[in-house]
């Protein structure tokens, strides 16, 4: 227990090589993969989420973080397979086609792998099939859009649209954000939910996975 | 490269100076207190005993600008170093003495309490941008004769910080010594490590009264450091230019200098004031007029040119609440002071031409004080040339979010004020409770009140200065202070 408070401690001041190193040690330890997620990895991203909310850190802290959790993520994922323990959820996100903007969408790719969700990053200028074949193929829980046009906006009324057509609104939750996007534009195009910057996207998609427990 | 604000060129400093010099020479000032004349007659001046006048000499002001000190430093009840007033540095404190608080939860303007400044101490402790605390108002609840003892006392127990104040009488003074001195231990120690400022107001035109005049001597006595606090009202009790102001605001602080100076030669002193332009339309003198902080900044440049340090009323407003005149006001004059290198600026808390305090005003003029600081501090280069590699960093990386870079200098290199200033998208701004900036200042007092930790003074030294402040209040007919119900 004291490696995982360790792994945990070292995860939130960025230390992604002493991180990774404790986890292999871990593991050689033969502590189930799955506790080193939960126990040293998310619990101590998790410190380091209330703790951004609380501007007791800045978003550098976060991404260095993100990186150390990504790093030991890269030595547990085959063992999490291998013992059939499923991940934490997989997200397909990306700009909406003809945007070019992804600044947004990064920063919260970056947050959500650093939170432990798999993430699908589909780049800019996505367009709507795209969204809804990988999210299909991938098997994901969510598909995150990003737009900083207004222009470009009805393109995330198009992904809710074809999910329903597709029959996949049921099984797949659709996050929307931007600049120009507000949760009343969310809700009337029948998307999920709206998220207004990166640490509430996290929050957001957290809690779609609360919901379905 | 340190930005500095310049108003005035140094021949018309010069001929200020001048001009001064020949007004007190000439014209001479009152002085209504026996001692301090029969003082300045020992060293050569003509006194008029009668007319309580007296002329300087070129002489005894040259001897007494020599005999100034260039710097004054301050530290806190703890003994550690806080200011060292001099050169460009600068330091804000809370507008002082007020009659009058802004009622946080009924937002009406009231006599202030025991409760209100045992609250305010607290809250000074926490903020970080202001750097000393004042008396920042009057208790309503003791006596007015201890009212300036008193709120001293409260100071020296619930905040840390070195304390700008003032005595309203002769008599007061002592006991506001003695609660420094059971603090430091002996007089030597006080004048090696000074605790507070007393603020020391001449009269305008050209006028010392009893009370201010001799608590100069007896600050002068233990090398209590000073502020002239001359008032010139433009228009009104002074000159309607702002040289013409320039001219009495010098007259009236170089005419204390000397006082301080030839009582006793080295004792700190700083080139103060709360000059004001006068409004001919509603008869009031607005501390957040633009032409009050011309000559606020402009005298500072006196004071410079005379070596001394300095301190002004600037950052502050005559709004009645916290609103946007409140915060224009307090933001342009705290960064016109903070870019002349005013050493103590005066005002933050402060509203209603001076007349009262708002704890909601001070932690966001807190904020005020953090940006202005941050200016001051001007742009320098940091690793920044050559430039390639940080940027074939960035063509590489996409970001420099986490770049070592990045993670050396962002705490140095950016401001980053606290939960008071609005800094949210406006959807998070919406889902947080579209607080208004009075919400978050009222939460934020909470935050810092939470936080608050007793002194740690010895508890001898506690009970020492109750016994001198019980002392002092027993005289006036009070058995028990309200500090020690609360």
């Amino acid at each position: 227990m004291e490696l995982l408070s360790k792994i945990s401690f070292n995860l939130q001041s960025g230390f992604d090589e002493t991180v990774t190193a404790l986890t292999k040690e871990a593991v050689e330890k033969r502590i189930p993969p799955d506790e080193i997620m939960n126990i040293g990895l998310i619990a101590g991203m998790n410190i380091v989420g209330e703790k951004f909310k609380n501007h007791e850190i800045f978003l550098p802290d976060v991404l260095l973080a993100a990186r150390a959790m990504n790093c030991a993520m890269e030595v547990l994922k085959p063992l999490l397979i291998k013992d059939g323990i499923p991940i934490k959820g997989k997200v397909v996100i990306g700009s909406v086609k003809n945007d070019l903007h992804d600044i947004g969408k990064n920063l919260v790719a970056i947050l959500l792998k650093g939170a432990g969700f798999e993430v699908i990053d589909l780049g800019n200028d996505v367009p709507a099939e795209k969204f809804i074949r990988v999210a299909a193929e991938e098997n994901a829980d969510v598909i995150g859009m990003s737009a900083l046009l207004t222009t470009t906006m009805p393109v995330m009324k198009k992904v809710v649209d074809m999910a329903k057509d597709e029959g996949l609104y049921s099984e797949v939750k659709i996050m929307v954000g931007g600049a120009p996007v507000s949760k009343a534009f969310a809700l009337e195009i029948g998307a999920d939910a709206y998220s207004y910057d990166g640490a509430n996207a996290v929050e957001t998609v957290e809690s779609f996975f609360r919901e379905n427990s | 490269m340190r930005p500095v604000l310049r108003l005035l060129s140094n021949e018309l400093i010069e001929r200020i100076i001048s001009e001064a010099r020949d007004i007190l020479c000439d014209l001479g000032v009152e002085i209504h207190n026996d001692g301090v004349l029969s003082m300045l007659s020992d060293h050569g001046a003509e006194v008029d005993c009668g007319k309580k006048h007296v002329f300087f000499t070129s002489d005894i002001i040259d001897k007494a600008l020599e005999a100034a000190p260039d710097s004054v430093e301050l530290y806190d009840v703890m003994g550690r170093k806080t200011h060292n007033l001099t050169d460009h540095n600068v330091y804000f404190t809370p507008g002082s003495a007020a009659i009058n608080i802004l009622d946080s939860i009924s937002g009406e303007i009231r006599k202030p309490s025991t409760a209100d400044y045992v609250e305010y101490a607290k809250l000074m402790s926490g903020l970080d941008n202001i750097a000393s605390q004042s008396t920042a108002f009057i208790p309503a609840d003791v006596p007015e004769k201890i009212s300036d003892s008193y709120r001293l006392f409260l100071s020296l127990l619930y905040c840390d910080k070195p304390v700008v104040t003032g005595a309203f009488t002769i008599d007061a003074f002592n006991v506001m010594k003695d609660l420094q001195l059971a603090i430091r231990e002996s007089r030597d120690a006080l004048k090696k490590k000074p605790l507070t400022i007393f603020s020391c107001c001449p009269t305008a035109p050209l006028k010392w009264s009893d009370v201010t005049s001799q608590n100069l001597v007896d600050c002068a006595g233990h090398f209590i450091p000073v502020e002239y606090i001359s008032m010139p009202l433009s228009g009104f009790m002074a000159p309607v230019t702002l040289v013409g102001s320039l001219v009495q605001h010098t007259a009236e602080t170089l005419s204390g200098v000397v006082l301080s100076q030839l009582t006793q030669p080295g004792t700190p002193i700083i080139y103060g004031g709360s000059p004001a332009a006068f409004d001919v339309r509603f008869e009031t003198t607005p501390m957040g007029a633009v032409e009050t902080q011309m000559i606020d900044c402009a005298f500072n440049e006196i004071g410079k040119y005379l070596n001394l340090p300095t301190q002004a009323y600037i950052a502050l407003s005559d709004a009645k609440k916290l609103d946007a005149q409140a915060g224009l006001e307090t933001s342009m004059g705290a960064t016109l002071a903070a870019l002349s290198g005013i050493n103590s600026i005066s005002g933050p808390g402060m509203l209603d031409f001076e007349s009262c305090q708002s704890l909601e005003k001070l932690v966001v003029d807190n904020e005020i004080c953090g940006m202005t600081l941050r200016l001051i501090m001007g742009i320098e280069p940091k690793e920044d040339f050559p430039a390639i590699p940080i940027f074939e960093e960035l063509l590489k990386e996409k970001h420099l979010l986490i770049a070592s870079h990045t993670r050396k200098y962002l705490h140095d290199e950016h401001y980053f004020p606290g939960a008071v200033i609005d800094r949210a998208n406006s959807s998070r701004w919406m889902e947080e409770g579209s607080l208004t900036i009075g919400d978050r200042a009222k939460m934020e007092i909470e935050r810092l009140l939470g936080i608050w930790e007793p002194t740690e003074l010895p508890d001898g030294v506690l009970a020492e200065m109750t016994v001198l402040m019980k002392k002092e209040a027993a005289k006036f007919g009070m058995d028990s202070l309200p500090h020690e119900d609360l």
